[in-house]
């Protein structure tokens, strides 16, 4: 069966409704495993050792994190290049990743309306995450559309908890195996995997 | 009036012209003070004549008031743990000192009575000069300081009852006066007892309720010399209450320092009574080498020589084999032997008494005078002796001849100190591949670690042809990691001196020290406990529930705060009324501060990932 890792990132979560909501809702089970980064390394000082061997022993990675300046938090940016090393992520016998699936899970201030191509930010969520797209691609993983929460500035507590029990049988399908990663990536976004309840 | 002018004006004089060129010689202030005394002495330039005794009597105030600033640097608990050393060390040392002493008496044909009597008188140290120049080298803090200090202690504790025993051996009755004479001395012994208990009671008490608060009150008039003119009162008032009650002045000043050494007026007081105390001394220490009759000396020298080299010798060769006992390696056994093998001041006193009690005929008081003077001035040569001559033959100080094949190893970075601190520093560097020339004053130290492979040089970071041996002038950073204020001063003071190409990097104990180095013009200070204390409350935090990462900013930021508080604050504290006004300014910024980071309201100034802030803003 197919191991989860999510990688949550957030500096100030005590501030965030939404994730706190959608961390509510997070499945306690073997084959999903949830790393708080900010809580691990407050300092930015990232165990590389300990990141890599994690990743080793899990088959789909999720980055889990509000976009801020239509961006990752910096901590993410600091994981990245520090446990994506050369000869070990990619370059000669940067093998480790390969074959691995990887996507976000996003919050966003703006509605799903705002990120479009005709819409107040101009572009789509995917077109804002591809320098992450590409970093994942070029260490041999299988990149999945976001699965994206948008408008949490209005949405009520009723729609985040919705939104986090959607987000609870993503993680939960994909670690039983019902939901296949290859049959996700025609999706625009990894929202309409999952019905929402 | 003119008189007086012209008495201090010699005494000033001739302090200001030899101190200097002791000190240059690479000898103590003691010994510079100790020769002024001679140079104007009766029998030299004859400035002064006889009342060099009286001067002296007053300048032993400077020994009451040096006891009072060392209990100042030792808090209570240090104290307790110290008694053991204290009632062994100290014991062995006066019992077996005045046996031995008194059986040579004895062999010289004196009566059993005078020859014990004697024997008591001189194996007392002299705590001028042993404590004025452990401090002055730094070396307190060792072995050899801390067993020095202990034996000191003691002996100053056990006068009382020798001055009660004198009386027991002699045959013709006589009063006590001066030192031992209490107002209680004819009362039953129980009396006496309840006495000295509540006088220590009284101290204790008095320091605790009575002597801060007041200090408040004097601190809040603004008015500088009333706060010195209360530190002097302390001190003052104390030696006269343990002198009624027949204690030691200077055991019960060195009582009350123990006791404030806990109060906010520490720094205070040490500051304030610091120079006075140097003056004193330094008088004293003239008023010994006034006080040398070279007319007797001269009369008789062969005998004088040898009853000198003879007492100094049995209580060196004591000193020795208590040091051995105590596991002393060899340095620092001589630094402690050496350093305590003169006859104190207080024989001065119990050679007069001893005389009035009838157990010696005049002549001889002078020669065990003469003695007494005589064996304080050999110490500061026999100390120097130690430090060029024996020292470099032990192998603790950087060897002449291997100097110079090591000069392509010279190190960029130069660490004086290598206690706790100092050895965390250099650690870290060298495991970041920078080796660093260490400088440190404590053989015991040196010894191991030079053992362990470090390259460590035995030595003080305040002597500049030290520094030079060191490599100062071709390093680029001084690291100052020595323990107290007074050696960290001195540090800075020589590398500016004589290698102002150097960066100083100074490690501070605490926010006092701080300011006293912002004064000297140092910007890169490092306060002992402030990273770890705020480290371990980002720690609490943490365990209280607050999000790492958001811990460890704030504290960040209060470190910030705390160092830009700092450099604000150290102009300021000259003026006392002005400084704890602006510390409960500080408090109440910190609050702020705090409470803002806690609200984290959106206008405040970091908002950064806050989502409710922008939710709210966006309403």
């Amino acid at each position: 069966m197919p191991k989860v890792l999510v990688l949550f990132a957030h500096p100030r979560l005590e501030k965030s409704r939404s994730n706190r909501a959608l961390l509510r809702h997070f499945p306690e089970s073997e084959g999903i495993t949830f790393r708080d980064l900010y809580e691990l390394y407050p300092d930015f000082n990232v165990n590389i050792a300990a990141e890599q061997s994690m990743l080793l022993a899990h088959d789909v990675v999720v980055f889990h994190h509000p976009m801020y300046w239509y961006s990752a938090p910096p901590l993410v940016k600091q994981w990245i290049d520090l446990v994506l090393s050369f000869g070990w992520a990619y370059g000669p016998g940067g093998t480790a990743l390969q074959g691995k699936t990887a996507f976000h899970v996003v919050t966003t201030g703006g509605p799903e309306a705002a990120y479009q191509l005709d819409g107040f930010h101009g572009s789509t969520l995917g077109e804002f995450l591809r320098p992450l797209q590409r970093t994942m691609t070029l260490c041999g993983m299988t990149w999945l559309a976001p699965f994206a929460v948008h408008g949490t500035h209005r949405k009520t507590d009723a729609e985040l908890e919705a939104a986090g029990a959607q987000y609870a049988r993503l993680l939960e399908g994909l670690a039983s195996g019902d939901l296949r990663p290859e049959g996700l990536q025609s999706l625009a976004l990894l929202n309409d995997a999952v019905p929402v309840p | 009036m003119s008189d007086f002018l012209l008495q201090a004006m010699v005494y000033l004089a001739a302090a200001v012209v030899c101190v200097p060129i002791a000190k240059k010689v690479g000898m103590g202030s003691v010994l510079g003070y100790l020769t002024a005394g001679i140079v104007i002495g009766p029998f030299l330039l004859g400035f002064i004549g006889e009342e060099g005794k009286d001067i002296m009597h007053f300048a032993e105030f400077g020994v009451v008031m040096m006891l009072f600033l060392v209990g100042l640097e030792l808090e209570p608990e240090a104290f307790w743990r110290m008694r053991h050393r204290v009632l062994g060390v100290g014991t062995q040392q006066l019992v077996a000192t005045a046996l031995v002493c008194a059986a040579v008496g004895l062999a010289l044909g004196l009566a059993p009575s005078t020859s014990l009597a004697i024997g008591l008188a001189l194996a007392m140290s002299s705590t001028a000069i042993a404590l004025q120049s452990l401090k002055e080298k730094g070396l307190m803090g060792t072995a050899a300081g801390q067993q020095s200090f202990a034996v000191l202690l003691f002996q100053d504790i056990a006068v009382i009852p020798i001055l009660a025993l004198l009386p027991l051996l002699a045959t013709a009755p006589a009063v006590a006066d001066g030192h031992g004479g209490s107002t209680l001395s004819h009362q039953p012994g129980w009396v006496q007892t309840l006495a000295v208990a509540a006088a220590v009671g009284v101290v204790v008490a008095a320091g605790r309720f009575v002597v801060v608060p007041a200090l408040r009150v004097v601190a809040k008039t603004r008015l500088r010399e009333l706060f010195t003119a209360s530190a002097l009162l302390i001190v003052v008032a104390t030696a006269l209450l343990m002198q009624k009650v027949g204690l030691s002045p200077a055991l019960g000043t060195f009582l009350a320092g123990v006791v404030l050494a806990t109060s906010e007026f520490k720094h205070e007081l040490e500051s304030d009574l610091d120079p006075f105390k140097g003056l004193l001394l330094g008088l004293f220490f003239m008023g010994v080498g006034a006080s040398i009759d070279f007319r007797l000396i001269a009369s008789q020298p062969g005998q004088i020589a040898l009853l000198t080299l003879g007492v100094v010798a049995i209580k060196l060769a004591i000193l020795l084999a208590l040091g051995k006992r105590g596991g002393l390696s060899l340095d620092q056994n001589l630094v402690f032997s050496l350093g305590l093998s003169q006859v104190g001041e207080f024989a001065f006193v119990l050679f007069a008494f001893i005389a009035q009690l009838g157990l010696m005929d005049a002549a001889m008081t002078g020669t065990m005078l003469a003695v007494t003077a005589l064996s304080m001035t050999l110490t500061p040569l026999l100390v120097l002796l130690h430090e060029r001559v024996l020292r470099p033959r032990i192998g603790i100080a950087p060897a002449a001849a291997r100097k110079a094949d090591e000069v392509d190893e010279k190190h960029r970075v130069i660490i004086a100190g290598f206690s706790h601190f100092g050895s965390t520093v250099g650690r870290f560097l060298r495991a970041n591949g920078v080796e660093a020339t260490i400088l440190d004053n404590d053989s015991d130290r040196v010894d191991l670690l030079r053992r362990m492979g470090f390259k460590v040089y035995y030595g003080d970071a305040t002597r500049a042809d030290l520094m030079h041996a060191a490599g100062a002038t071709d390093a680029h950073i001084l690291i100052s990691a020595v323990d107290g204020l007074a050696e960290t001063r001195g540090v800075i003071e020589t590398a500016k001196k004589h290698f102002p190409h150097l960066r100083v990097l100074v490690r501070a104990r605490h926010r006092f020290d701080a300011y006293e180095l912002l004064d000297l013009g140092i910007k890169d200070i490092y306060r002992d406990h402030l990273d770890t204390s705020i480290r371990l409350g980002v720690d609490v935090l943490r365990h209280l529930g607050h999000r790492a990462h958001t811990a460890y900013r704030a504290g960040q930021q209060f470190r910030e705060f705390d160092e830009a508080g700092l450099a604000k604050l150290a102009p300021l504290r000259h003026d006392m009324k002005d400084y704890i006004s602006n510390v409960r300014e500080l408090i109440a910024l910190q609050e702020q501060l705090l409470a803002s980071d806690r609200a984290r309201d959106p206008g405040s100034a970091d908002h950064a990932w806050d989502s409710e802030g922008l939710r709210n803003a966006s309403k």
